[in-house]
């Protein structure tokens, strides 16, 4: 700690930050542009200058920049120095002399960083009188805006995209005061994180397309905290809504989980939520017509038929599903009638991940801590496209080598553009093995091709190489033993190793050999547990498997095969309730299609269109994460509580309310399930290892001087108008019951209750007097980079470790005997196209691509496929036709084909055959529209 | 003390950087070079002298920088780690992006007497144990790549560079990068982010480029002329070198005069020189008609001096405390038949142009200079806009800018509203610039 003194008043502060972060940390107000807390100091825009005094005599004093200054102890400082305070206004007014003042149409008004810091600075009369610089914009593709004449020139946004993202397409061109940041041309931006673009950019240069296609300000957004729930990361978000309809998701700062950053599958795949097909009302089958009904007439229907003694009413859970819908279902039906949702090679697959986790060979770690590790192996997992902003994470572990490189000649790890000068291209080791190429390639050290035993079968030989008590792999090449010597040699000489691995093979082996190597670390290393962190499919399917983890045959294909069974048997005739599943999704269209067959009854409970929808002979229309509030427990077993940020639309309720009303009142199981309180308490009284959950169980009733928290900002405007043309009466209000949270304008802003008692997990939106934009967040944390003030709503769960979970070492798998004249086919996940309710969002639909497939160029000669060629591929009773690619890149003996491919679903592996149809007629129709 | 109607360059002073240049320019060979006694100061350093001993020798001479900064050519060197463990490879980088308006001094080197420079390269680089070098070309410098190639391919065939030198234990590598040609590349970290391949935009400091420089390593950059006098101080010795200057500082320089004088040029006389001989004596003073109405003594981005200021020795710190900089010592002429204003529109024009863009007061305060100025000149402007000028020199001033360009770029603004404010006046007054 060091004391520094600024404006006479004294202050303890951390030594190593610089005197922006120290100033920040403590709340002061300092204007600064290039500065970022997550990209650190360039001293670019001199915005932060403030005044140093040598001593205590001297008057004077010197200008220094904050942000690259480091703190000392005993400095002498002064931010509301006049000469510090003109010189300020003065870089505002300098700054401006570009920019074009168009706030009333900039989508950024009104959380302008750029607005706030004028303000801030006390610049209010032009004196510049000269032309304004014009340019061109570009068109970034369906999520970014561009609009370069607002551009001040502060770089956060190359630094963030280039250096920090890895992404390659954006530059700064040009010089002196007509410097451009786009692409070399049109098209859309090849970074799966552009979106942080938006809130990177201190103006309107960078915005959120989706937004301005139906606009509203940020003043007029209704907010909640929520979770993503696109992948298994659990990033935590704050998506917006106006006039019923949600218009964006903002990041929502998390330094354990998120940090500052999501990718565009998470940023830009809200707009399922308004899906013009949602159901909004009950409905049945009557006589082969769907036909709306009200809300009680469903209840008390569906009571009855479920108090019918002659059926067996099954449910099957989601793992999209919050933990409190899942129980009730499962308290519904009862524990051993209720089926996870998921085939059976997913459902294995998500019991040996956490049965792994559970092993005690290794430390979950969230991203936060994934970014400290000095070695990382990715065994079998394309984490760019199945857990995104994980990679972000790998990114800045591999990076941060060159800060330790900086560190030891002095320079501190903040100041950014020096880090980077003197780390060059020191990068912590990172491995890969999959099964084709993947963007974090280019980082690493080495990557492995294979077929996933393959990949299986090198995990094996590093754990033997680590550890010679692990059983040796037969049949390896030298290149893969001298590969696994390698990454062993790594794994053991770091002080953070990180295994990252999961589920999206379905490679049982792939799981065992991960944890084969962390047994293996463990074992040699002593000190301490090595890293792991572990990717599911789905937002929470671990909380799905912790509500199933303790029956057997409790899977979709078991529930299957119950109904078929009783249906040809003439057993108890089987009803099923699902839950916000899909079960096409999940299993081939067959077997779905016997299931409904069988089943006397079914009721889907689910907020979006589907095959299955339109199977179920009553549809109870749920609430979508927009519309819930709910636990989703991510990969690292973080349990987060998310809240709704508006009030569903006609009849919508979420899942555990329907269930809860449903029940008939014989089960008195569904008893706790009359609010989310209770429901939730329910959940960690259900399974011990969610007890911790304890700590989200956020008091309702918390009020600030009597008053809740608004979703809204109290500028809101308009209210009064919206439904004026339905009547002049204003309505009353949604009533939340269910948090300390108010719908809409009503209560105080959360910053009164952040400096009275504060509940960091209900912020519903960033924002604080002075600081419209998202950079107000530093207001809320402890300090620059820190937690949030207050307890989170979120917990990470003590997973019970359990020795006889600590399997020995496990035989490897032997090495794949091929099938004459076949290849194996391994479906792909694709960031764009493989959630199925991103990719119902227009912006995700144009960034997926078309599913294709990828061949290696020995087997495409093999089998006589040229590049131009159209595809057959066979299996099963299968015949699709594709498009292909030849690439060196992968593996051999394998088709790698987009996991978004309708007749794929419930086949991750298979042996096929593949035959060219002749020359591709769409390409060759392409050509030649192109030649013309 | 010279009359001052002789020409300076027929004063017997000694002129060890020019000396053997031609008078038609064209190149020393190797051998001619040899023949007036070339590459004995690196026979010298490398058979006779530890490295320690060099560096000890230059930092004794108080050689200062000559690209215009004049700091100490020896201790810059003594910042970079030396010792067994520092870290290698370690680069000398040589700046000749000489882009200064009205400077042309290191040409003239590189043209006439290519050796020179890779001598004192070598020498140098033997000093700081640096195996590889460049040496940084303006882009426009065509010629001077010509010879300063062919000058290298003949050094290495004749062991001056390359590997075990002059059977030594030394190496190195010494290559010509042509630069695409920017001011900015001028600034030592431009240049080396430039030379990485990158923006040149300039690099925060520190670190220094001793400590982490060109891809991360030690770097040292020197300017042309600095290290051409490197030869000659380890040949003949830093009391010779120190014997050369008349005032307090050492050594030579090469002054360059333009504007409307009798001839203008380049000429190498003795540091602490006073101004008056290179202006009257070498170039002959103002051509008929002319009246000298003040100059700028190092360059573009050096602040006025008026005829008053003539007598002055040439020295950096007696033109620091007159209120300028010596720069480059390559002095623009203002004179009476020639707008103030306009000449500082035109120079603040160049230096708007070649902003890199980094930071704010340089991109976004130049140009704004430079349309006061052009209001001004216009006869559109007001007095309200010759306080918004002198203000916006004291915020592009040192400290408040990334770089040293900024301002370098105020300082003839702020001298011309000092001593030429009348001339401001007059064209805001009549609504007219009283020279159109």
């Amino acid at each position: 700690m060091a004391k520094i003194t600024i404006d006479g008043i004294s202050y303890q502060v951390d030594e190593g930050q610089n005197l922006l972060q120290a100033c920040l940390s403590l709340g002061l107000d300092l204007p600064y542009f290039c500065w970022h807390p997550a990209l650190g100091s360039v001293g670019a825009c001199r915005q932060c200058a403030l005044i140093q005094y040598q001593n205590e005599d001297d008057q004077r004093g010197r200008l220094v920049m904050s942000c690259m200054t480091p703190v000392g102890e005993g400095q002498i400082l002064s931010i509301n120095a006049e000469n510090a305070v003109n010189f300020r206004a003065g870089v505002i007014e300098t700054l401006m002399t570009n920019h074009p003042h168009d706030c009333p149409v900039c989508e950024e008004g009104g959380e302008c960083h750029l607005q706030d810091m004028t303000v801030m600075s006390g610049h209010h009369q032009r004196r510049y009188e000269g032309q304004k610089r014009t340019f061109n914009n570009q068109n970034l593709g369906p999520c970014i805006g561009h609009e370069m004449n607002r551009c001040i020139t502060c770089y956060r946004c190359l630094r963030y995209y280039r250096d920090y993202a890895g992404g390659e397409d954006l530059h700064a061109m040009a010089s002196r005061n007509k410097i451009y940041f786009g692409r070399f041309q049109d098209g859309t931006l090849e970074s799966e994180f552009s979106g942080n673009l938006v809130e990177v950019c201190p103006t309107g240069v960078f915005t959120d397309k989706t937004l301005s296609r139906d606009y509203s300000r940020k003043w007029d957004l209704q907010c909640a905290p929520s979770v993503c729930v696109h992948c298994s990361l659990g990033c935590n978000t704050s998506p917006g809504e106006r006039y019923g309809r949600l218009k964006r998701v903002q990041n929502r700062y998390n330094n354990e989980v998120n940090g500052h950053f999501l990718c565009d599958r998470g940023r830009f795949g809200y707009d399922f939520v308004n899906h013009n097909e949602r159901p909004l009302q009950p409905s049945i089958v009557n006589n082969d017509a769907k036909k709306e009904i009200s809300s009680q007439d469903a209840i008390s229907a569906l009571q009855a038929k479920l108090s019918d003694d002659s059926i067996c009413w099954i449910g099957i859970g989601s793992p999209r599903a919050t933990l409190e819908s899942n129980l009730a279902l499962q308290r519904l039906v009862g524990a051993e009638r209720f089926f996870s949702g998921l085939n059976r090679q997913d459902e294995a697959i998500n019991q040996s991940l956490l049965k792994l986790m559970r092993s005690g060979h290794g430390e979950t770690v969230s991203m936060q801590q994934a970014e400290q590790a000095d070695a990382i192996l990715i065994l079998g997992e394309d984490i760019t496209n199945t857990a995104p902003r994980l990679a972000l994470s790998v990114r800045q572990a591999v990076r941060a080598a060159g800060r330790a490189k900086a560190e030891a000649i002095g320079i501190p790890a903040w100041q950014d553009q020096a880090v980077q000068i003197a780390g060059q291209d020191a990068h912590h080791p990172l491995y890969l093995s999959q099964s084709h190429t993947s963007k974090l390639d280019g980082l690493a050290k080495e990557t492995f091709l294979g077929t996933p035993t393959e990949q299986a079968r090198l995990g094996f030989a590093i754990a033997h190489a680590i550890c010679p008590d692990a059983p040796p792999v037969s049949g390896l090449t030298k290149a893969q033993s001298a590969l696994a010597e390698d990454i062993a040699k790594d794994l053991i000489k770091a002080k953070n190793p990180l295994l990252i691995s999961g589920a999206s093979y379905g490679c049982l082996a792939i799981i065992e050999a991960t944890e084969q190597i962390l047994a293996a670390l463990s074992k040699v290393r002593k000190q301490s547990l090595p890293w792991l962190t572990l990717v599911f499919k789905e937002c929470n399917s671990l909380g799905l498997a912790l509500l199933n983890h303790r029956g057997q045959e409790n899977c979709l294909d078991d529930a299957f095969q119950i109904a078929s069974h009783s249906a040809s048997n003439g057993g108890k005739k089987i009803a099923a309730v699902i839950l916000e599943n899909d079960l096409y999704q999940r299993a081939g269209t067959e077997s779905v299609d016997q299931f409904f067959a069988a089943l006397v009854d079914s009721v889907v409970i689910d907020y979006l269109p589907s095959s299955t929808l339109d199977k179920a002979e009553m549809v109870l229309p749920a609430a979508s994460f927009a519309e819930s509030q709910g636990v989703i427990v991510n990969n690292e077993a973080r349990g987060q509580m998310l809240f709704p940020v508006y009030p569903g639309k006609g009849e919508i309720k979420m899942a555990w309310q329907w269930l809860h009303l449903v029940a008939p009142q014989t089960n008195k199981a569904l008893a706790d399930f009359a609010d989310a309180r209770s429901a939730l308490q329910a959940c960690l009284q259900a399974e011990p290892m969610l007890a911790a959950l304890e700590s989200v169980l956020v008091d309702p009733d918390l009020r600030y001087k009597g008053m809740k928290i608004a979703r809204m900002s109290p500028r809101s405007s308009g209210r009064t108008a919206m439904l004026a043309q339905v009547s002049v009466h204003e309505p009353k209000q949604t009533v939340d019951n269910e948090s300390a949270l108010a719908f809409t304008m009503e209560g105080v802003p959360f910053t009164a209750m952040a400096a009275g008692q504060p509940s960091g997990g209900l912020m519903p939106f960033s924002w604080y007097p002075g600081w419209n934009s998202n950079q107000s967040i530093h207001k809320f944390l402890q300090e620059v980079g820190g937690p949030v003030k207050g307890a989170a709503a979120g917990v990470r769960l003590s997973l019970h470790s359990h020795p006889d979970l600590n399997t020995e070492w496990v035989e490897p798998p032997k090495k794949p005997r091929g099938k004459a004249d076949h290849l194996l086919l391994l479906t792909t996940a694709q960031i764009f196209g493989s959630d199925e309710l991103s990719v119902l969002s227009p912006a995700i639909a144009e960034r997926s691509k078309p599913a294709q497939l990828s061949l290696h160029p020995e087997d495409a000669n093999a089998f006589n496929i040229k590049a131009d060629d159209l595809v057959q591929v066979s299996f099963d009773h299968h015949h699709i036709q594709l498009s292909v690619v030849i690439q060196s890149e992968q593996a051999k003996r394998v088709a790698l084909i987009s996991d978004t491919t309708p007749e794929l679903k419930g086949h991750s592996e298979a042996w096929i055959k593949v035959r060219s149809l002749g020359t591709n007629p769409v390409i060759v129709s392409d050509r030649r529209e192109n030649d013309v | 003390m010279a009359d001052s109607k002789t020409r300076a360059t027929d004063i017997s002073y000694e002129k060890p950087l020019t000396g053997m240049i031609r008078s038609d320019r064209s190149p020393l060979n190797l051998k001619d070079y040899r023949q007036q006694g070339g590459y004995q100061g690196l026979e010298k350093a490398l058979k006779s002298m530890s490295p320690n001993q060099v560096l000890d020798e230059v930092k004794a001479s108080n050689l200062r920088g000559r690209g215009g900064a004049g700091f100490p050519a020896g201790l810059k060197w003594s910042f970079m780690p030396r010792d067994d463990n520092a870290p290698r490879p370690r680069y000398l980088v040589c700046n000749s992006d000489e882009m200064e308006p009205g400077t042309f001094k290191d040409r003239l080197l590189m043209e006439g007497n290519p050796h020179q420079l890779i001598e004192g390269m070598a020498c140098t680089a033997y000093a700081l144990g640096a195996e590889i070098a460049f040496i940084f070309l303006r882009d426009e410098y065509a010629v001077a790549a010509a010879n300063i190639n062919h000058a290298l391919k003949e050094a290495y065939d004749a062991g001056y560079l390359g590997s075990n030198m002059l059977g030594s234990a030394f190496s190195l590598e010494l290559h010509l990068h042509t630069s695409a040609g920017r001011y900015i590349c001028g600034e030592e970290t431009a240049l080396i982010n430039s030379l990485e391949g990158k923006r040149a935009n300039p690099r925060a400091k520190p670190p220094f480029p001793q400590v982490s420089g060109l891809f991360g390593q030690p770097t040292v950059v020197n300017n042309c002329e600095t290290l051409c006098n490197i030869g000659h101080i380890i040949a003949k010795g830093a009391d010779w070198f120190k014997s050369l200057g008349r005032g307090d500082d050492s050594g030579t320089k090469i002054m360059g005069v333009t504007g409307n004088v009798k001839r203008t040029g380049l000429w190498e006389l003795p540091m602490g020189t006073p101004i008056r001989e290179l202006f009257e004596g070498c170039a002959g003073g103002m051509i008929e008609g002319y009246e000298m109405r003040g100059f700028l003594p190092g360059g573009a981005s050096t602040d006025f001096l008026l005829p008053e200021h003539l007598d002055l020795a040439f020295d950096y710190d007696v033109i620091g405390k007159a209120g300028s900089r010596m720069g480059t010592a390559s002095l623009i002429i203002l004179d009476d038949h020639t707008c103030p204003v306009a000449m500082v529109k035109n120079l603040t024009h160049f230096f708007a142009q070649e902003s890199c863009g980094w930071c704010t007061p340089c991109r976004d305060g130049l140009p704004w200079s430079e349309q006061l100025l052009d209001k001004i000149e216009r006869g559109e402007g007001t007095m309200e806009d010759l306080d918004t000028l002198a203000w916006q020199c004291q915020f592009m001033g040192p400290g408040n800018t990334f770089c040293a360009l900024a301002p370098g770029a105020a300082e003839p603004i702020q001298s011309a509203l000092k001593y030429f404010r009348e001339d401001f006046e007059r064209h805001i007054n009549e609504g007219c610039c009283p020279w159109h």
